[in-house]
C-alpha cells in the first residue's frame, strides 16, 4: 500500500517533538476526520533555524510530517511557504490515491505555522 | 520479522489442510462440469449433492433450501434484491439494523434509490438490537428485516430467536447475515425462525470465493445471476465443485470442535484484554461486554488513530485491523462505532483483534508485551494526547 520511503518515514518519524519557545505553531486537521497536525517552527534570520512535529494520524500522516520538516529545515520563509501538499507527497514516491485528499495535510501545517510568525512579529 | 501473530481472523482464516485435500481431486483428475451427463461430471454433481446433504444437515435445513454462491456479499446481495423484486407486489418497506456489513446497508441503500424505504433500527451502547425495535417499525408494506446474527467489527450477538419469532408472527421476511457466526456458533435455521441466512466459507477454515443462501421451501426470489439453469433454476453459474467440497469439510469440522474453539478462544481473548487494560491507560472496550462472539476483542485507545496502530503492530509482527477510516480510504469513522455513539475522534482509535484456532498463549502475550510500548510512542507523537490532563479526565 505504502511506498518503502513512506513507511521508512513512518518508522523512523524525522523532527517529532515540540519546540516549547515556539517563534511560530499551525495546527491542521481535526481529530473527528482522524488526522490532525501541529508544527512548531523556531526562526533566525529569515530562516528556519529548526521544525518540530506531533501528528495524530494514519501512517501517511506521520509521513508526510517527517518529509515536510526535513524539506523544510534550513531554508528560507518563503522558499519553505512555497512547498506544496504534492511536492510532498511526490518526495515521499506518492501516497495511495485515498490518501491524497486525507492524509496529506503537512504543507498546510507548516504554512500555517509561518504565518503564525508572520502576524506575531507585526502584532 | 520471524513470528507472525495471526489475528484477523473475522477478515478471513487460513484454508484447513484437510479441506484442502478434500478440494484437490476436484480440481485436477476429476475436473469435470457437474451440469453434463458423462461420468466425469456426474461424479462432480454426486459430491455436490454429498456437500449440499451435509450443510443442510449442519443447519437444520433441507438440502433442496441450499443454494451455492460466490460468497457472502453475493448471498446477501441476492437475499435483499431478489426478495424486495419478487414481493414488490406487497410493499416496498426494509428494515435493517445500522450496524450490518455493507454488503446489506449497501444493498438497502440500492434500493432505497429505486424507490423502497429502508428503516434501520438502532442498536444500545454494546450494539444490540432490540426486538421490540424490530416489532415497532414493522409495517403492512414491510417485506423483508435483515438483521445479522454478530457484528464483524464489534462480535456482539444478535437476539435472532427473538426477531425471527416477530417476523413470523407478522408474516415477514427474515434475512440473517451469519458470516461470523457460521462454524463458530450453532446455527439452527428452525431454532432462529430465518428464511433466508448467508454464509461465507473462508471465514470458517474453508476456501475463499464460496459461499450459501440457505432459503426456506415456498420462499419466492427473483435471481440475481442469470443464465445456465444451475442452483435449480435460481442461480446460474459453472457449480464451483472444488469450493464447495471444500466448504461442507470445513463446516463439518467446525462442527466437531466449535464448543472446544469457543472455550479456548474466549480464555485467551479475555487474558488479551486483561493484559492490555493492565497495562495501558485509557484503553476501552467496544462492543457488549457479554454477548459476543468468543474470539473478538475490539478496542479503542484515546489520542492515537488505529491505522498507525496497525503498521506498528505488523511491524511485530501482528496482524490486526480496526475500525479505523484511513484503511478503506475513506474519512467515515466506522459506521458501527458511531452507532454504538462513539463520538467520532474516538472512533478513529479503534483496534480488533480476533483470535482463531492457531492463535496460542503465547501470540497473546507477545501482544500484550509489544503493544505498550507503541501506544506510548504514539502518544508521544499525538498533538491531543497530554498525559496529565483532558484524556484521562474522560475515563
Amino acid at each position: 500500500m505504502y511506498s518503502e520511503l513512506v513507511m521508512e518515514h513512518f518508522r523512523n518519524p524525522r523532527n517529532m517533538g515540540v519546540i516549547e519557545d515556539a517563534d511560530g505553531v499551525g495546527e491542521v486537521g481535526n481529530p473527528q476526520c482522524g488526522d490532525m497536525m501541529r508544527i512548531t517552527i523556531k526562526v533566525k534570520d529569515d530562516i528556519l533555524e529548526d521544525i518540530k512535529f506531533q501528528t495524530l494520524g494514519c501512517g501517511a500522516a506521520v509521513a508526510t510530517s517527517s518529509m515536510v520538516t526535513e524539506m523544510a529545515k534550513g531554508k528560507k520563509l518563503d522558499e519553505a511557504l512555497a512547498i506544496s501538499n504534492k511536492a510532498v507527497a511526490e518526495a515521499l514516491g506518492g501516497l495511495p490515491p485515498a490518501k491524497m485528499h486525507c492524509s496529506n495535510l503537512a504543507a498546510d501545517g507548516l504554512q500555517a505555522a509561518i504565518k503564525d510568525y508572520r502576524e506575531r512579529r507585526q502584532a | 520479522m520471524d513470528r507472525v501473530v495471526y489475528m484477523d481472523h473475522a477478515s478471513t482464516t487460513p484454508t484447513d489442510p484437510e479441506v484442502v485435500a478434500a478440494m484437490l481431486p476436484w480440481m485436477s483428475e476429476r475436473f469435470g462440469n457437474p451440469s453434463t451427463v458423462y461420468s466425469l461430471g456426474l461424479t462432480g454433481a454426486k459430491a455436490v449433492q454429498d456437500a449440499r446433504e451435509s450443510i443442510a444437515k449442519a443447519i437444520n435445513a433441507d438440502p433442496e433450501e441450499i443454494y451455492f454462491t460466490s460468497g457472502g456479499t453475493e448471498a446477501d446481495n441476492w437475499a435483499i434484491l431478489g426478495s424486495a423484486d419478487a414481493h414488490g407486489k406487497k410493499g416496498r418497506h426494509l428494515i435493517t439494523s445500522a450496524i450490518e456489513h455493507h454488503a446489506v446497508l449497501e444493498s438497502m441503500e440500492y434500493l432505497a434509490k429505486r424507490g423502497c424505504e429502508v428503516t434501520r433500527v438502532p442498536v444500545d451502547g454494546g450494539g444490540l438490537v432490540d426486538p421490540e425495535e424490530v416489532r415497532r417499525a414493522l409495517r403492512p408494506d414491510t417485506v423483508l428485516v435483515s438483521i445479522m446474527h454478530a457484528n464483524n467489527e464489534i462480535g456482539t450477538i444478535e437476539p435472532i430467536a427473538e426477531i425471527g419469532r416477530i417476523t413470523r408472527e407478522a408474516g415477514v421476511l427474515f434475512h440473517v447475515d451469519a458470516v461470523q457466526t457460521a462454524g463458530k456458533l450453532p446455527l439452527d435455521v428452525e431454532e432462529l425462525g430465518v428464511d433466508m441466512l448467508s454464509i461465507s466459507a473462508h471465514k470458517f477454515y474453508g476456501p475463499k470465493g464460496v459461499g450459501l443462501m440457505y432459503l426456506r421451501k415456498r420462499t419466492r426470489i427473483t435471481p440475481l445471476l442469470h443464465g445456465g439453469g444451475q442452483e435449480r433454476g435460481r442461480r446460474a453459474g459453472t457449480t464451483n465443485v472444488p469450493g464447495i467440497v471444500g466448504m461442507a469439510k470445513a463446516l463439518e469440522l467446525a462442527s466437531v470442535r466449535m464448543a472446544e474453539d469457543a472455550i479456548r478462544e474466549a480464555a485467551l481473548r479475555d487474558r488479551l484484554w486483561e493484559g492490555l487494560s493492565a497495562g495501558i491507560e485509557a484503553i476501552h472496550l467496544n462492543g457488549d461486554p457479554v454477548r459476543r462472539l468468543p474470539g473478538n476483542l475490539s478496542v479503542r485507545l484515546d489520542g492515537i488513530e488505529g491505522e498507525s496502530m496497525i503498521l506498528m503492530l505488523d511491524m511485530e509482527g501482528i496482524c490486526v485491523s480496526s475500525g479505523s477510516a484511513c484503511t478503506t480510504g475513506s474519512l467515515e469513522p466506522s459506521h458501527v462505532l458511531l452507532a454504538l455513539g462513539i463520538p467520532a475522534e474516538d472512533a478513529h482509535g479503534s483496534l480488533r483483534a480476533t483470535l482463531g484456532r492457531s492463535t496460542t498463549a503465547e501470540d497473546v502475550d507477545h501482544f500484550i508485551k509489544v503493544f505498550p510500548p507503541i501506544v506510548d510512542r504514539l502518544r508521544e507523537m499525538s498533538p491531543i494526547w497530554c498525559a496529565n490532563c483532558v484524556c484521562k479526565q474522560r475515563n
